[in-house]
């Protein structure tokens, strides 16, 4: 496979179009003083929206962009965008690593030449985007899941010439990643998740392994989590055309959409400027915006919940898996539930972060991967080119 | 308090400013023939779009609103849009009618005067009622809640108030959705003043007290299994609404073509339409609500009723009934509909009519049927 090279150029009229629906912006009201009770407060998204309009720059952020290697490949018929980070150390260990819902390849872009520059432990990255987002082409047909996804990914890895390696996400990318250790424990070294799928059901058997107390908590926390917070992925698994709508044709209404998860989901205490600049929300945003990706991103949670990681009896993961739990992470299981279907070998936790463990922890993140991976670094795994 | 006439409000400017962003709307892609599989049709929604710019006609929606008899009644900060229509027969009695969520009073437009003027339509002049017709707060023309906590019971307050300015001590009552809420709070908390309550679907968050050791029948327990089923599958609006409504009103304030989805939708998944939307209700008629919401940009204050309610939903206390006179039109294509056993735990349920056909929004599915059986109801309470 020839790898092509690709580069972001979003047209000037775009651009202008983007900064008109900004200005014509139609506010909704609010009560008075509610902040963020009703939702992502009015002021904070004006002013967020006056920003975008009158200071954002665009063309800075894409010139930026454009520094990291960005890759086109047909896989399948199937057009993906990814990021090729090869390693110049020797021993390099091929490594795919996979972002989630609302993220997309900028939430990698610390961690990723993080793992490819270390001397010591080096690894060829690649950071694919989920199909239906960012540059990779939006699926056309239904049942594009996790399963579809993972096996394009196997079939990416081997085309770039890597027949083993590591796998690595969170959110959708856990799911992603879990998949490829499942169906193709022959190319997968190890399975590092810093997050476990929401849709993840191992096989319990009341008899000889009962719910113990903690997993019962935890299933409750995640229904009351689930009560409380889950609005999003309840009209994204069972309407999300009917959302795209929205989203599609008011950028402001995608800004709130997004950072709403994002100052949710991280630890910031509600602050979200406290974890990320303007200029990197507004690029994640604007990302979505510009690619019109919101409408697909959200379809892959109902093709998800069409084919959940649930195992039958006697199934389970036997790649070995290492589980890096930040703090404000949002309703992860204990260590039990997790092990009934994977084989976990290393579980860290840490104080800090919430769900984008890579975009708020890199160094973290990439700690831990590399010290899930050190006991497999074989000379046979060994990359000689 | 103060009633005064209402102007219906016209801006041309606005009427231009929807078509433009019709025009430039942004559609989302979609998965080729998938049709409604993921949430609104695309082309349908485009085609009722192209409809929207090109043929409708608010000024004339406008005009045709305009023959009846517009108010507002003021009280606090509060304002209440209602449309009065004297009743035309021998006695009439005062009936206040009461419209839901994502519906608007133009619900009302065809029960109205089948109710003032049963005459005209075949019926008994004297069952004819004084007919008001209300926009609940924070919607259609009515005042947008600029404080916390305007949920159903304390609108129930503000009716109470509005019917006793027009000099209506006692009144019946007529609601579903949110209307039927309201109508069930006002039997709750202002029963001297209610001749009865007839409703066409009793809210979801009605929960009667059961006592301890009572058992559900099959019927409630099946009743309970199927609405969480359906609020599952078709409930995220409501999951939402309840928790984030001003996260999603950015952009169903800002994107006609995506408040026409947000609403539309229900109208189809509710109604008795078979899925086909437009075999049940006009374009007009589906437009007109919507530009209503459009034009008053009330989506988000609508919306953040759903938050209000859940501060105060309607969950009856040990013993308690609703002891005001009850009459329930069953439609039999509503979402999840409460067996009579369930509602009679907390309402004194006399007149149950189970129709051939109609769905959530009877006033504009069923006018002649949901007519008869308020005339009906009624008739005995004189």
């Amino acid at each position: 496979m020839a790898e092509q090279e690709f580069t972001i150029s979003v047209p000037d009229a775009a651009i202008d179009d983007l900064r008109r629906r900004l200005r014509q912006m139609r506010w909704p009201d609010t009560v008075t003083g509610s902040g963020w009770t009703y939702g992502l407060d009015l002021d904070w998204m004006k002013s967020t929206a006056d920003y975008w309009l009158e200071q954002y720059d665009w063309r800075a952020e894409e010139r930026q962009l454009n520094a990291y290697p960005h890759r086109i490949a047909e896989i399948d018929g199937f057009r993906i965008h990814y990021l090729h980070f090869r390693s110049k150390h020797a021993g390099a260990v091929p490594l795919i690593v996979t972002h989630g819902w609302p993220g997309s390849f900028l939430e990698l872009l610390k961690v990723a030449p993080m793992l490819a520059e270390g001397a010591s432990d080096p690894f060829h990255v690649v950071v694919p985007s989920l199909p239906g987002f960012g540059f990779s082409e939006r699926p056309s047909t239904p049942g594009m899941n996790t399963f579809r996804t993972a096996e394009l990914w196997v079939e990416l890895m081997r085309e770039l010439g890597y027949d083993r390696f590591v796998a690595q996400g969170g959110d959708i990318g856990a799911n992603v990643s879990s998949v490829m250790a499942w169906k193709h424990p022959e190319s997968v070294i190890a399975l590092h998740l810093n997050y476990i799928p929401g849709l993840y059901r191992p096989w319990v058997d009341d008899t000889t392994q009962p719910l113990r107390p903690e997993e019962i908590a935890f299933q409750q926390e995640a229904q009351v989590w689930f009560d409380e917070k889950g609005g999003y992925w309840h009209v994204q698994a069972t309407q999300p055309q009917t959302l795209g709508f929205t989203l599609n044709d008011s950028p402001v209404g995608l800004a709130a959409w997004l950072i709403d998860k994002y100052r949710d989901w991280a630890d910031c205490d509600g602050v979200v400027e406290r974890r990320f600049s303007r200029d990197e929300l507004l690029t994640h945003v604007s990302l979505y915006w510009f690619t019109e990706t919101i409408a697909s991103s959200c379809r892959m949670y109902l093709e998800s919940r069409r084919a959940p990681l649930a195992f039958r009896q006697g199934e389970r993961i036997a790649v070995p898996c290492g589980v890096l739990r930040l703090a404000k992470e949002e309703p992860m299981p204990p260590r039990t539930w997790v092990e009934r279907a994977y084989n976990v070998v290393r579980w860290t936790e840490k104080p800090k972060g919430g769900h984008f463990a890579a975009w708020e922890e890199p160094e973290v993140l990439a700690t831990d991967v590399r010290e899930l991976v050190a006991p497999f670094r074989r000379p046979a795994l060994r990359d000689d080119g | 308090m103060t009633v005064q006439a209402f102007h219906l409000p016209y801006s041309e400017a606005a009427v231009q400013d929807l078509r433009e962003r019709l025009t430039r709307t942004r559609w989302p892609d979609t998965i080729p023939g998938s049709g409604w599989e993921y949430g609104f049709d695309l082309e349908s929604l485009q085609s009722i779009c192209r409809y929207w710019r090109d043929e409708f006609d608010w000024k004339a929606e406008l005009d045709r609103m305009g023959r009846l008899r517009h108010l507002e009644f003021t009280t606090g900060s509060q304002s209440i849009h209602f449309v009065h229509e004297r009743g035309r027969g021998p006695t009439p009695i005062p009936i206040l009618l009461l419209h839901g969520w994502p519906g608007s009073f133009l619900d009302m437009s065809k029960l109205a005067p089948r109710l003032a003027d049963p005459a005209a339509y075949g019926g008994e002049p004297g069952d004819s009622f004084d007919v008001v017709v209300a926009s609940l707060p924070g919607f259609g023309f009515s005042g947008r809640p600029g404080e916390r906590g305007m949920s159903t019971a304390r609108m129930s307050d503000l009716f109470a108030e509005l019917m006793n300015e027009l000099g209506y001590e006692r009144f019946a009552c007529h609601g579903g959705d949110f209307g039927g809420a309201v109508s069930s709070w006002l039997g709750r908390r202002h029963p001297a003043r209610i001749l009865g309550l007839h409703l066409s679907y009793t809210f979801q968050d009605y929960r009667p007290a059961l006592q301890a050791g009572a058992v559900l029948s099959e019927e409630e327990t099946q009743f309970l299994r199927d609405a969480d089923r359906w609020a599952q599958e078709l409930g995220a609006y409501d999951h939402i609404q309840l928790r984030t409504p001003q996260t999603v009103a950015y952009g169903l304030n800002d994107s006609p073509a995506a408040l026409a989805a947000w609403i539309l939708e229900k109208f189809r998944d509710w109604s008795d339409c078979d899925l086909a939307l437009e075999t049940r209700f006009t374009r007009d008629e589906l437009l007109a609500n919507v530009t209503l919401y459009w034009m008053t940009e009330t989506i988000h204050s609508s919306c953040r009723l759903y938050f209000e309610q859940r501060a105060s939903p309607l969950h009856l206390a040990p013993g308690e009934r609703i002891e005001v006179a009850c009459g329930i039109a069953h439609f039999p294509k509503d979402t999840p509909f409460p067996p009579r056993t369930w509602i009679e735990r907390g309402y004194n349920v006399q007149h149950w009519t189970d129709m051939a056909s109609g769905g959530h929004f009877p006033a504009l599915e069923e006018p002649e049927a949901l007519a008869a059986d308020i005339r009906a109801f009624f008739r005995r309470l004189r």
